[in-house]
């Protein structure tokens, strides 16, 4: 294994509208940035356009880690490779029944188009029990036909999915081995391999997932190492998975439905790394862009992966993945009055196109943007310079839209905006804090994205969040993750068994096979690492209870009395509730094996020849911003120019490339070593 | 006082985000799968006056959209007469009788007086379907019952908890009535659990912007949501819109039950006449008043699901016609349907009656069942009895820009199916098809979505197999010249030989053993518009996905397929023809 220990390092991450880059020099502090266009057809391109951005030269760069929107796009857009699917007989319809539900609860429309179509999905006699044994064995001829019939009909990949295959995979195995005689490719996915739970239509959809991106991402990756190549580039490109850790770009396209939603992944990884850094462990973090806001709940430094994940209706994928949640409103969510007269922002959005007025493309309805931009909060300057709308023509819209029907003027309307699409965001963050078992006020706010570091000091106070954390480089938050991510193998077992149960020593057993297994894949990874760090948990409940509370464990050799007395007081603390006379039992023991990577010095992320000695030589100017109480005047600070340490109190703006932030008045920011924003956030003045 | 519409926007989030929190810890905290998987439960608040809905969570089961107003107003009354003791801080009462505001007995409702200061302010109240109440059959669901004591206990309002303590006296009561009461102690802390919640947090939002705003708020949103209501009425063209839907039988007497609705617009107000529906029934099929009601509230939201659930959106909508009918049926009439089964078909009958009005915006008929499969039996192997359910969907409507929905859940309902694997894991069968029900789909311009076609096996020991479902006789009902959707078909395979339920949809306690088999099939949607005018290519496409053969393309559409593609000559001269 070469050391790289201390080489250059370079995260670039494929946003939906920008692709942006980071480059790192360990040893000599140097930092580079880019931020460039995303080229929606070959993703390849806007990567290299932006390592020529960035002046990067490709023979010099120690280690490439990559975070692709290649198979989230795919995905979401249905822009999938043909695949076909072979199943038990009597059970092809799975993945277009799915799990009986509807799209919403009220209204009887809508409808789903299932991911592999009907005629591509063949059925073959064979069927295990749920106790893994052969009830009907596997008809070997049909598999062939079945193969033979799906190549004919032009399909690339291949899912074998089977009945109760996770209690016992002979069949899929047999399966795969006859297929990797006749298909001409290695794109064969077995749904076990995949995952190994119960619940056939979830399995299935994720296995079906997994092998309608394996091509997409298989070629991306290929056209991506080869321009790589050419540019001298001679080492392994890293790709980020969904749950924030990193597998080589080698392997990924093996397990590629792992790569789906890794955008946000690895915005919540380096948030928290940052934190860590900033000695703040407890985040909610807070990305607000054009179109949503997304939303994750940090504890004690560790992000939250879930296995369990919708992203979008009848689209279950259920392998470990970052959970983030979308809340709704982005700057591009649309005010209105509604039929009852009142105030109402969101769901419906202007997106990035046409967006919002004052983005001058062509959007004529106001949004949460326009409203900051009335209020002072956003730069009329700059708006101004586009040319394209005035900030008349705002004003005009909200006059027409907003204040006439509301009687009232057109800054209360702006502020009334600002104030509803606050409390709706608070609500649904409250209510993602909540249904994870915590509460809001034992976190800090880590405000990235667009749009976040405006809003984060008032829905920080009305959350009752004490504190704010805007990081250095709000805009490329999600590249920073790529560089600072560990690498990362997930492991959950089932174990369904009371506490009083277990046998001794059980439990730490199982513990101690996941740590292996989890050693043995980072051993096959050529990445250097400084340790390997274990995260041990188990999920619980009550006997005779169906949801599940995560226990955190400080070590993997608990007693059934500690684990008996961790649950009731986790379960205490989420419900006020002890219930001595029911039995606790374990339903999963998990480990995360971490390949730790050296530490980073995020404060090379500000170049600190740019600093300013004093405040007042950072500021640019002031302007006059509307907030609660009134009109103030509010200085106006560059970002890159703030002394290293410094003490701001609000009302103050402070701006930067990629993101403006808001203090409000109460609130006072300070700076940290590693180049942070901190906001104390007080009660209003 | 008067409240500057903004502060009125955020203090309606704000009751909302209450509710929908009180939601949420019940159904996190709860033990029995149908309040915690299934989400079978709603929390709300109500006026302290009247029991008038005030905000309701929007996670909650569509089916108590309303009800619970009516059983919070009959407790008032009934504290009013001095027949239940009056309410203290920290009491929470009890009640599930079906008459007094309630749905089926299994629904247990909560209620919780919430003060400021020495003053009643409000209610709190929650209801969640208990797995069991007593009664002849485990579940709750006899299809035979005659009586209300045949389905279960039956509770008047009670306090279960005084001033903050639960009273063991009473709770051993319910427990000793109860199957596996064990572990109802978890569900009973849940409920109560969330109330208290509900209570902090509204507290809160109180001390925050003052009891004289949240009050004269209240006021003015239920004012706002009457008036929201009535612009929504006032897209429906005046005039008369009539409907019949039926029920195939009450579970007894072999004979159907017909919803007969007319619905009227009169200037801001819709009123729906019952007059003329079948008489109270013998068997469980009845529906009481709070169910038949808040089945008209929840159809309404579902062809309007922007009207916040509250008093004043019900408002401008009047009910008549109920008396004397199985829709507003009196003790000891058995109830154990209402929720489950009539409610759909009050729904579908609203439906059928306003597409006509508003054909952009309503929908042909969904499957409209629950399809209640109970297996119950011993297990040899694992030396225990089981209680198996297999609640299933259909298909939905075609409607105006789209086909229905395949295996839909039921109207009133949100939840999840189990997966077949966890049902083999847990009980004795063995599934031999989970299928697409081919062909089930009401034609139509735009056709309905498929039902579901199951078939499983006992594997070992012997079993009893009920069955509470419905549209077994009627297909769920086309709409604008759509054709129905196919109907709900239960056989069970007896020693190799065929049998069909007499009621066709509903039976109880078949015996079963190792081998034997059923096979249902749920209903398809109801077809929206001429099939006629569907066009041939979407026609083609179902039929090269197997969902319609080339014989129904021809028969239903007029679409005449060779080859897998449309003849367009023969096709045309078909469908003229």
């Amino acid at each position: 294994m070469t050391d790289r220990q201390n080489g250059t390092i370079v995260g670039i991450d494929v946003g939906g509208t920008f692709t942006d880059l980071v480059q790192l020099d360990p040893a000599s502090g140097k930092v580079r940035l880019a931020k460039v266009p995303t080229t929606v057809e070959n993703q390849a391109f806007g990567v290299m356009n932006a390592l020529d951005a960035a002046e990067a030269e490709l023979a010099a760069i120690d280690l490439i880690v990559h975070g692709t929107t290649t198979t989230t796009n795919a995905v979401l857009e249905r822009k999938l490779s043909r695949t076909g699917l072979i199943t038990t007989q009597g059970f092809r319809d799975v993945l277009e029944l799915g799990r009986r539900t509807r799209p919403h609860a009220y209204g009887m429309t809508g409808n789903f188009t299932p991911i592999i179509p009907r005629d591509l999905r063949i059925e073959v006699p064979e069927r295990v029990d749920a106790a893994g044994d052969v009830v009907v064995p596997l008809d070997e001829d049909a598999v062939r036909a079945a193969a033979e019939r799906l190549l004919a009909e032009g399909c690339e990949a291949v899912v074998v999915h089977f009945l109760h295959a996770y209690a016992n995979p002979g069949h899929e195995l047999r399966a795969g081995e006859i297929l990797a005689e006749v298909w001409p490719n290695d794109h064969i996915t077995l749904g076990h391999a995949i995952l190994q739970e119960s619940r056939e239509y979830e399995r299935g959809v994720t296995a079906a997932v997994n092998a309608s991106v394996q091509p997409i991402l298989d070629r991306y990756l290929k056209r991506l190492t080869d321009s790589l190549s050419e540019g001298g580039y001679d080492r392994d490109v890293l790709v980020m998975n969904g749950n924030g850790g990193m597998v080589s770009a080698r392997l990924v396209a093996r397990e590629a439905a792992k790569t789906v939603m890794s955008g946000p992944a690895s915005g919540v990884m380096a948030a928290a790394y940052t934190g860590r850094q900033a000695g703040l462990v407890n985040l909610i973090t807070y990305d607000m862009g054009g179109t949503s806001t997304d939303v994750a709940l940090i504890r004690g430094a560790e992000p939250p992966v879930s296995h369990e994940i919708e992203i979008e209706y009848a689209m279950p994928i259920h392998v470990p993945m970052v959970d983030v949640r979308t809340v709704g409103a982005g700057g591009g969510s649309i005010a209105k009055v509604n039929a009852a007269g009142l105030l109402d922002v969101g769901p419906e959005s202007a997106g990035a196109d046409p967006g919002p007025i004052c983005y001058g493309r062509g959007g004529t309805r106001p949004t949460i943007s326009d409203a900051n931009l009335i209020l002072g909060r956003l730069d009329a300057a700059r708006l101004a310079k586009t040319g394209a709308v005035s900030a008349g023509d705002v004003a005009q819209a909200f006059a027409r839209d907003l204040a006439e029907p509301l009687g009232l003027d057109v800054t209360e309307a702006a502020l009334a905006v600002i104030r509803m699409a606050n409390t709706k965001m608070a609500g649904a963050i409250r209510m993602v804090s909540l249904s994870l078992g915590a509460d809001p006020r034992d976190f800090a706010l880590f405000a990235f994205g667009g749009a976040g570091p405006l809003h984060a000091c008032a829905l920080a106070r009305e959350l009752g969040v004490p504190r704010v954390l805007v990081p250095a480089r709000p805009g490329i938050t999600n590249a920073l993750g790529c560089v600072v991510a560990d690498l990362r193998h997930d492991f959950v077992q089932t174990v369904n068994r009371p506490v009083h149960a277990l046998e001794k020593g059980a439990l730490a057993g199982v513990f101690a096979e996941q740590a292996a297994a989890g050693k043995a894949m980072l051993d096959r990874e050529r990445v250097a690492m400084t340790g390997v760090r274990h995260v041990y948990s188990v999920d619980m409940q009550f006997v005779g209870q169906t949801h599940l509370l995560r226990v955190p464990l400080e070590r993997p050799d608990v007693t059934p009395e500690e684990l008996q007395a961790l649950f009731e007081d986790v379960y205490y603390a989420r419900f006020k509730v002890r219930l001595p006379e029911i039995r606790a039992q374990v339903v999963t023991a998990n480990c995360s094996v971490v390949g730790e990577r050296a530490p980073l010095d995020l404060s090379v992320l500000v170049d600190p020849a740019g600093r300013k000695a004093t405040l007042e030589e950072a500021q640019t100017g002031a302007r006059r911003v509307r907030f609660e109480d009134g009109w103030l005047e509010t200085p106006v600070y560059w970002r890159d120019h703030l002394p290293l340490e410094f003490r701001l109190e609000g009302p103050a703006i402070v701006a930067q490339m990629d993101t403006t932030v808001l203090i409000e008045p109460g609130c006072v920011a300070t700076g940290d070593a590693h180049g942070n924003i901190l906001i104390a956030v007080g009660e209003v003045p | 006082m008067t409240i500057d519409p903004i502060t009125l926007s955020v203090i309606q989030a704000g009751l909302q985000q209450v509710c929908d929190e009180m939601d949420l810890a019940f159904s996190r905290a709860a033990f029995s799968p149908v309040i915690a998987e299934a989400n079978d439960r709603s929390d709300g608040i109500y006026a302290a006056e009247d029991g008038a809905l005030i905000a309701q969570g929007a996670g909650g089961l569509p089916v108590f959209v309303g009800t619970m107003q009516y059983s919070t107003a009959t407790l008032i009354g009934m504290i009013g007469e001095g027949r239940v003791g009056a309410p203290e801080p920290g009491d929470i009462y009890i009640v599930n009788d079906p008459y007094l505001g309630g749905t089926h007995l299994m629904d247990v409702r909560f209620a919780r007086p919430f003060y400021r200061g020495d003053r009643l302010f409000c209610w709190l109240s929650n209801t969640g379907h208990w797995p069991d109440t007593g009664g002849a059959v485990p579940g709750g669901f006899s299809a035979s019952a005659t009586a209300v004591e045949q389905e279960g206990l039956r509770l008047p309002p009670v306090k279960l908890f005084k001033r903050g303590r639960m009273d063991d006296e009473i709770y051993s009561i319910i427990y000793s009535n109860i199957r596996v009461a064990d572990q109802r102690i978890g569900d009973v802390r849940a409920q109560a659990a969330a109330l208290d919640l509900g209570a902090e947090r509204l507290g809160a939002l109180m001390d925050r912007y003052g009891d004289d705003v949240v009050e004269a708020a209240i006021a003015e949103l239920r004012e706002r949501a009457a008036q929201q209501m009535r612009r929504f009425i006032q897209e429906i063209p005046g005039g008369e819109y009539g409907s019949v839907a039926w029920i195939d039988s009450d579970g007894v007497v072999d004979a159907p039950l017909a919803i007969r609705l007319k619905v009227t617009r009169e200037a801001e107000r819709l009123v729906f006449d019952f007059t003329g529906s079948a008489p109270p029934c013998l068997g469980p099929m009845n529906s009481v008043r709070a169910t038949t009601l808040s089945s008209v509230y929840l159809a309404m939201r579902h062809i309007f699901p922007d009207v916040p659930i509250s008093a004043g959106a019900f408002e401008p909508l009047e009910v008549t016609g109920i008396e004397g009918t199985f829709l507003d049926a009196q003790y000891p009439r058995p109830v154990s349907g209402c929720a489950a089964e009539v409610s759909q078909r009050i729904a579908e009958a609203v439906f059928a009656a306003l597409v006509q009005a508003l054909p952009d915006r309503v929908t042909a008929a969904p499957a409209g069942t629950s399809g209640n499969f109970a297996l119950g039996g011993h297990d040899p192997a694992k030396g225990r009895d089981f209680v198996m359910y297999q609640l299933s969907g259909g298909g939905y409507g075609g409607w105006a820009d789209g086909d229905g929905l395949s295996n839909g859940c039921s109207t009133i309902g949100i939840s999840k199916a189990p997966p077949v694997e966890i049902m083999e894991q847990a009980y004795p069968v063995l599934y031999h098809r989970y299928a697409l029900r081919e062909g089930s789909g009401g034609a139509g311009r735009m056709r309905g979505g498929f039902g579901l076609d199951y078939e499983l096996e006992l594997r070992r020991g012997q079993a009893k197999a009920s069955f509470v479902m419905d549209h077994g006789r009627f297909g769920p009902q086309g709409a604008l010249g759509g054709g129905d959707g196919a109907p709900n078909e239960v056989t069970v395979w007896r020693g190799g030989m065929p049998y069909t339920p007499v009621h066709l949809s509903k039976e109880q306690d078949i015996p079963l053993g190792p081998g034997d088999r059923v096979r249902v099939k749920t209903p398809g949607g109801g077809g929206y518009g001429d099939p006629m005018q569907r066009d041939p290519g979407l026609v083609a496409e179902d039929v090269r996905l197997g969902r319609y053969s080339v014989d129904e393309a021809e028969r239903l559409f007029g679409v005449v397929i060779e080859e897998g593609a449309v003849d367009d000559v023969a096709t045309t001269q078909r469908r003229l023809g």
